[in-house]
């Protein structure tokens, strides 16, 4: 039998997957040529999101752009507001007290297992488990609450100031942090067993959206994704910030880079992130100075109000920091932290203005989003909607 | 294999491409080169290929415009030698009004995006890329807003009066600008 | 078992009683039944998309106000709930997505950006939704706290229940529509 020429004849379908998808994490658009089920090519479109934070943070003063910078990777947004302090730390070449920087590592460990934990409970709400996001999600409400007794917010935390904290923490955030550390474990296992060896899920994410780690480097990835891929590259090992010399921690690192890959390392991520938590505790038990909150730079560190209304000094110095009167060394800075998704980096000029000349944002996200056509190629569409979310692309580091 | 030092770097960017670097400086914690923007793509191949400095990541790349200098435009570059541990930063600067530099998307796949951000905010053209358009703004928009002469506002609302928020409403000229 | 002193029973609208039927208006009940039943569309965008996660999930719990089934699709959503930044490249998209709901829909602002465009005063946002689609009720707050986004929705919930059976087709609200440049 001869089949008729159109029937015979391949055509590909176009299949626009975006920018409002359910399944899409975030508002992006990618159009799919598809051969029947399988995917040949996709067209991403981005920046249905752009808000101009390279733009705007031309036009604001240093802790105006803490609060931009909380809106990149709103998951873990801890991580971006000390990786921008640090930044000016290190323009204005300040010193920390070590008590400082500890506490720093317990936030920013917290931030980024409530940002693992968002991602790897999607990934299994993609696979159909909705039970293992409502579950863990608890804890993520609890790690709202820890915030909330330090500087008084949920999720866009503007934690912190340029020098240290804006204040101690109390002693209900200290019973909760334990608290967290005591009970969180708990959850997790139970959140592992129900997916870690479960054999739907293992066949649902174990070869999609793979990626060698040449190309991973090439394509200048970092944190999770390229863990999965083989790359045991850190950057809080390959260029230590705030004390995290002193802490002794593995980095998981996978084979294929395939989404089962990715799942494990943020899993693992999460389990020694919680054991940094308890040796930064330790550490502070240990410590002589039990009381420093802040490094001591009175021309970008916000006093205290008490000392506002009585003192003249700190008047003043409230006065110039708040109208941008301070005088801000020259030069060009870059620091990089290892945010939730990998490098996220902090490029400041500065020309001695109360405002940056020039910021821009090295973004993980951005920059790894870029591999997607070539990660996807040849799988399935439910397997792209997986791959897609276990790259936990969030959109506001996406677009800036 | 030892890891290599900044004098190191220079000196084989010396030997190879005599008169690429115009300028080294150091700012902080990265020593910056100032390159040719003619010899971008053969240093970028050179140190990627290079067995000794292996510079096989490119953390960042951005552009940054300096009005007040006769080579107004800039394109930043930031690679980085896992194998080694060093960061190394290149500037490249450009005198004309719309500036050309060559892609680095046969080294770096990474530069992909970089450049089309690049474009996007300023107007760079880059040499041998694929698909140079817009990225993150709007299709149709007509000019390039990181450029220092754009305020960041859009002064076509209505709703929220300039003087009120300490700014000039009058300080921007559209027709005038797009004139020039 | 459940308390019943502590389970709140939703009042019946006034009414005449008998014995077996009971005699109301017909917009009450349809209102009523509207009220405790709305199929919302989390439009989320940002930030303010992750507090509405933190309003799904169970310590919140945004089902218990009738909207267990989010849709997803504009054709059997009521009510839409724009969360997050819209920047101008995602107003059609956004007008779009409006055009399709059938009526009745009303339409949640959450979060100052979609409310006016909040900390972003920049060239790429949209300085507030209601520029392209009426909108019934703001949240405001950068993100709000998930109790907020309850009470906008509780919020919508009043404006359901006293809604007119014959708003849709007074001339107010097609002088609103035509505004907006919508049919």
């Amino acid at each position: 039998m001869e089949l008729s020429k159109d029937i015979a004849e391949k055509e590909y379908t176009t299949l626009n997957l975006g920018p409002t998808h359910p399944a899409t994490h975030g508002i992006f658009q990618n159009i799919l040529k598809m051969d029947g089920e399988i995917v040949v090519d996709a067209e991403q479109t981005i920046g249905y999101i752009h808000r101009a934070f390279e733009k705007l943070g031309e036009h604001k003063p240093f802790y105006q752009i803490t609060t931009l910078t909380d809106r990149m990777n709103y998951c873990s947004s801890p991580i971006n507001n000390m990786g921008w302090h640090m930044t000016v730390e290190k323009l204005i070449r300040c010193e920390l007290p070590k008590r400082v920087e500890y506490m720093r590592v317990i936030i920013m460990e917290l931030a980024r297992i409530t940002d693992h934990l968002i991602c790897n409970s999607v990934v299994g709400v993609d696979t159909g488990a909705m039970t293992g996001f409502l579950h863990i999600y608890q804890w993520r409400e609890f790690v709202y609450e820890i915030y909330e007794e330090i500087c008084g917010a949920r999720l866009t935390t503007n934690i912190g100031r340029i020098g240290g904290f804006e204040r101690d923490f109390n002693d209900i955030a200290w019973r909760k942090i334990k608290h967290f550390i005591k009970e969180y474990p708990k959850s997790l296992k139970e959140f592992e067993k129900l997916l870690m060896r479960n054999r739907i899920f293992m066949d649902r994410t174990i070869g999609t959206g793979p990626i060698s780690g040449e190309r991973a480097l090439n394509y200048g990835f970092s944190g999770p994704n390229l863990r999965a891929a083989g790359v045991d590259y850190d950057v809080r090992v390959m260029n230590p910030y705030s004390s995290y010399q002193d802490f002794e921690f593995i980095i998981p690192v996978g084979t294929q880079g395939d989404t089962y890959d990715r799942f494990m390392v943020r899993q693992h991520e999460m389990w020694e992130s919680l054991s940094i938590i308890t040796q930064a505790l330790e550490k502070l038990e240990q410590l002589e100075d039990k009381t420093s909150f802040h490094a001591e730079v009175p021309e970008f560190y916000l006093p205290p109000k008490e000392k506002v209304y009585n003192e003249m000094e700190a008047l003043i110095y409230h006065f110039k920091i708040v109208m941008g009167e301070t005088e801000v060394p020259k030069g060009e800075v870059y620091h990089c932290v290892e945010g939730g998704n990998g490098e996220l980096g902090f490029y400041l000029i500065s020309d001695g203005g109360r405002q940056p000349y020039r910021l821009h944002l090295r973004r993980p996200c951005f920059i790894y989003y870029q591999a997607y056509p070539e990660m996807i190629r040849g799988g399935f569409l439910s397997d792209a909607i997986l791959t897609m979310s276990s790259m936990n692309v969030i959109a506001g580091e996406l677009d800036s | 294999m030892e890891r290599p030092t900044i004098g190191d770097i220079r000196d084989a960017l010396n030997a190879k491409f005599s008169g690429a670097i115009v300028s080294e400086e150091e700012q902080y914690d990265f020593t910056v080169f100032t390159i040719r923007k003619e010899s971008l793509l053969e240093i970028a191949r050179y140190l990627y290929n290079d067995e000794q400095f292996q510079f096989r990541y490119l953390t960042t790349a951005c552009g940054i415009h300096y009005p007040s200098s006769p080579e107004p435009f800039a394109m930043m570059y930031q690679l980085h030698s896992l194998v080694h541990n060093v960061r190394i930063r290149f500037k490249t600067y450009s005198a004309s009004k719309d500036p050309e530099f060559d892609s680095l998307i046969p080294v770096f796949s990474a530069a992909n995006w970089m450049e089309r951000e690049a474009y996007d905010f300023y107007g760079f053209r880059f040499k041998g890329h694929p698909n140079l358009k817009r990225i993150l703004n709007v299709e149709d928009m007509d000019y390039f807003p990181m450029r220092k002469e754009y305020p960041v506002e859009d002064l076509t609302r209505e709703d929220k009066d300039d003087t009120m928020f300490g700014r000039e409403a009058s300080g921007y000229d559209r027709k005038k600008l797009m004139k020039e | 078992m459940t308390d019943t002193n502590k389970v709140t029973i939703e009042k019946a609208p006034a009414g005449f009683e008998g014995p077996g039927f009971f005699a109301t208006s017909l917009d009450k009940v349809v209102g009523l039944a509207r009220k405790n039943s709305l199929w919302p569309l989390p439009f989320a965008t940002s930030c303010c998309g992750i507090e509405f996660m933190s309003t799904m999930a169970s310590t919140y719990d945004f089902a218990r106000f009738g909207a267990e089934r989010l849709s997803f699709s504009p054709r059997q959503a009521d009510l839409l709930m724009v969360m997050g930044t819209i920047a101008k490249k995602m107003g059609p998209v956004l007008r779009q997505v409006y055009e399709q709901m059938a009526e009745p829909r009303w339409v949640l602002s959450v979060g100052a950006c979609a409310s006016s465009g909040g900390i972003f005063d920049s060239y790429p946002v949209l300085q507030g939704i209601d520029k392209i689609i009426p909108v019934d009720v703001y949240v405001p707050g950068c993100p709000p706290r998930p109790e907020q986004i309850i009470e906008g929705v509780i919020n919508i919930q009043q404006l359901v229940q006293n809604e007119s059976l014959r708003r849709r087709n007074a001339p107010e609200y097609k002088a609103l529509l035509a505004s907006y440049g919508i049919e």
